[in-house]
């Protein structure tokens, strides 16, 4: 019961303390809350798209063969098919179709990919989301709806009017916002691609164990290919999504190190004041560690307060908000984007990184700069 | 009670400004009574109540209280030695500025894990003997000085210490209120306690509070002996 | 009842330690309601092939990173950093930065 006394009888004298020089800590602790919010942000943020990568690429293709020339990726063969599906363990082969169409109109790139759902029904096209509000065209930026025209152009510049026969799932955005579904016919149509050429192929496996031996054989047999596994789809996210790696650690690194200036400025320079009730505390019967217990619960107090804080608005930012504060950088140059809100996935684990390096080196930087300060003499104030 | 024996004290030792403050004390005080540390500024009264109080170690020399030896004490001890025998008034007062009187008061008993609840009655009582009740809220420098001096009266007496050393008590105070302290110290003494104070101000010395005057000059005990 | 600066204080850690398991809570009962628009997207994968995300429609390399060429990294230059702004959150894939194993 003494020691939790004493705790809180020390507890009331710092925050006591603190309140005293209210506007300057409590500015201290709202710059520490929005450098914790902003790397809480990016944790948040950075962790789900990679969660929702894993799981809704975990049905991507087993394995995609480009075709590559002079460096870039080129139209590849169909008589590449025959030869890879005599490779044993392949299961299926199939040609896949798709590039990149620029609409004059709305200024705006789209994914066309030719769908073999559509193979018959020439003139038709399904659209995703974000094609559907972007192409509107016009002043008053109308969506497109079903059943209305959207007019292509082909390679040699003639028209092409194809009518929109179905809108994607709002709730598929992540992947399909930008996604025109053509026939193969109109793909063909539109791009000129000879009919003995795809975009890429796309293969199944019977034992997912044998995937690298096939694509060893597909490079050998093909040089000119390059096999893409699922396993490296998968893994292309979980890199490309490690926020150590982005640059916005750049960014925020600049803002944490000028915190920890601010902070160590702070906690480092004692004031002669602050000395002085050192001393005095310790002539009146505090010890060392008294003075110290003192200085942990101060740094504590701002610190935890900057973390619960920070913390919880990232997570009503990223989830709740869909990141507003990313939105310039989320959108960047693009013109079309999906408009999806993220499920939150958190991490335990990130939580208690972000937890220990926020809480613990702050606590840290007030308890060691006092520890010189908590050593005098207590007749030090006698001579004062 | 307290005995000192050879007591030297030397700051800065083996630097140019080696200073000795105080070069050889013997001096035993007693229990129950007031003594009255005496002399010119300069002439190691507050060095030697510091040592006397276990704030600082001498340089040479031994103290004993109650038959303790102390000056072999490592901190932890001689911190616990002073917060349970020893209550301070500092010249300067030394209250902790933007807090309220009270928490200044409560604030040595801290760490000793005391209940709040009879901690803050304890101090209440003791600013009620004051008559500091009504500001018992308020901050320590919206206080004029003699209720400053009071807050740090009450501060000393927190822990209910045997013992209660003072440091030119009167320094900053009027005749009015120099008198006034004579009062509390006079009811201190009649409750039992040893008073020790060093002072230069003949309201305090010539008082008829104190029983033994202590003279002292350069570093050096020049005369003591009770008052008649 | 509250009356030391102590208890307010363990009442406001108490607050925001409920906030982080607030935020467990919530991300778990989202998840769940979730489930369902997850399961739609991957079906949605498989039916299409898609092999990306749709996050960033700047350039090709954003828009399908993983099916980028290799040699986009030495369009600009080979150490020139990523112009986009979605470079900020997007770091470079990995087959781009280093020699296929195969």
């Amino acid at each position: 019961m003494g020691y939790i006394n004493k705790q809180r009888n020390i507890l009331d004298f710092t925050l006591s303390s603190l309140g005293r020089r209210k506007g300057k800590n409590l500015a201290l602790v709202a710059v520490y809350t929005f450098v914790i919010f902003l790397l809480a942000s990016v944790l948040f943020f950075t962790h789900s798209i990679k969660k929702e990568a894993s799981l809704i690429l975990q049905d991507a293709p087993e394995m995609t063969v480009q075709r590559l020339v002079a460096g870039r990726q080129d139209l590849i063969p169909k008589r590449y098919i025959d030869s890879i599906r005599k490779i044993r363990g392949v299961q299926s082969v199939a040609p896949r179709l798709w590039g990149y169409y620029y609409d004059a109109l709305s200024g705006t790139n789209f994914t066309l990919m030719a769908n073999k759902d559509l193979k018959d029904r020439v003139g038709e096209i399904i659209i995703g989301s974000g094609v559907s509000w972007r192409s509107g065209t016009g002043k008053g930026k109308k969506a497109i709806r079903k059943n209305d025209i959207i007019p292509f152009k082909t390679y040699d510049g003639s028209a092409l009017p194809l009518k929109v026969k179905g809108i994607l799932s709002f709730s598929s955005e992540l992947v399909t916002t930008d996604l025109i579904l053509v026939s193969e016919t109109d793909f063909r149509k539109i791009f000129a691609i000879p009919h003995d050429h795809a975009t890429d192929l796309v293969l199944q496996v019977r034992n997912s164990k044998e995937l690298a031996t096939i694509a060893a054989k597909i490079t050998q047999r093909h040089p000119d290919t390059r096999p893409i596994l699922r396993e490296e789809i998968l893994r292309t996210y979980d890199a490309v999504f490690d926020w150590r790696g982005g640059m916005i650690i750049v960014v925020l690194s600049g803002a944490v190190f000028a915190f920890i200036i601010l902070a160590w400025d702070k906690a480092t320079g004692l004031s002669g004041e602050e000395k002085r009730e050192i001393g005095i505390l310790k002539a009146i019967g505090w010890e060392t560690s008294d003075i110290l217990l003192m200085k942990f619960w101060e740094g504590a107090a701002v610190s935890l307060s900057a973390f619960f804080m920070g913390t919880f608005l990232a997570y009503l930012h990223i989830f709740l908000s869909s990141s507003i504060l990313f939105e310039p950088v989320l959108k960047g140059w693009s013109v079309i984007y999906p408009h999806f809100r993220l499920t939150p996935y958190i991490d335990a684990y990130q939580i208690a990184t972000l937890f220990f390096l926020t809480v613990i080196p702050y606590t840290v930087a007030t308890i060691v700069p006092s520890w010189r300060s908590a050593t005098v003499d207590p007749d030090s104030v006698m001579r004062m | 009670m307290i005995h000192l024996q050879d007591i030297r004290k030397v700051f800065n030792a083996g630097k140019p400004n080696e200073f000795v403050a105080i070069k050889g004390v013997n001096l035993t005080i007693d229990s129950h009574g007031a003594t009255a540390l005496k002399g010119p500024s300069g002439s190691g009264k507050t060095t030697l109540l510091s040592m006397l109080g276990c704030m600082a170690r001498p340089t040479s020399g031994r103290i004993t209280l109650k038959d303790r030896e102390i000056t072999s004490l490592p901190e932890r001890f001689l911190t616990e030695i002073r917060r349970e025998t020893f209550g301070f008034m500092f010249q300067q007062f030394n209250l902790i500025k933007g807090i309220t009187a009270l928490e200044n008061v409560m604030i040595p008993a801290y760490p000793k894990g005391e209940k709040h609840v009879s901690l803050k009655k304890r101090a209440m009582d003791l600013l009620g003997l004051l008559n500091l009740a009504d500001k018992a809220l308020s901050k320590v420098e919206w206080l004029s000085g003699g209720e400053a001096q009071r807050v740090a009266i009450a501060r000393a007496l927190i822990n209910n210490p045997p013992i209660i050393i003072a440091d030119e008590p009167t320094a900053h105070l009027d005749t009015r209120l120099s008198m006034e302290l004579i009062q509390i110290m006079r009811r201190f003494k009649k409750d039992g306690k040893t008073l020790l104070i060093a002072s230069h101000d003949p309201i305090v010395y010539q008082s008829d509070v104190i029983d033994r005057i202590v003279d002292m000059r350069d570093g050096k005990v020049v005369s003591s002996g009770d008052v008649p | 009842m509250f009356e030391r600066k102590s208890d307010i204080f363990f009442i406001y850690l108490t607050v925001g330690v409920s906030l982080i398991c607030l935020i467990f809570l919530d991300a778990a009962v989202s998840q769940r309601l979730d489930r369902e628009a997850v399961r739609e997207r991957r079906e949605i994968v498989r039916v299409l092939t898609l092999t990306d995300l749709c996050l960033f429609t700047e350039a090709r390399y954003t828009r399908h990173p993983t099916m980028a060429d290799l040699n986009t990294p030495f369009q600009d230059h080979p150490v020139s950093l990523e112009h986009f702004p979605s470079g900020a959150i997007m770091a470079v894939p990995p087959h781009l930065k280093t020699q296929m194993q195969r």
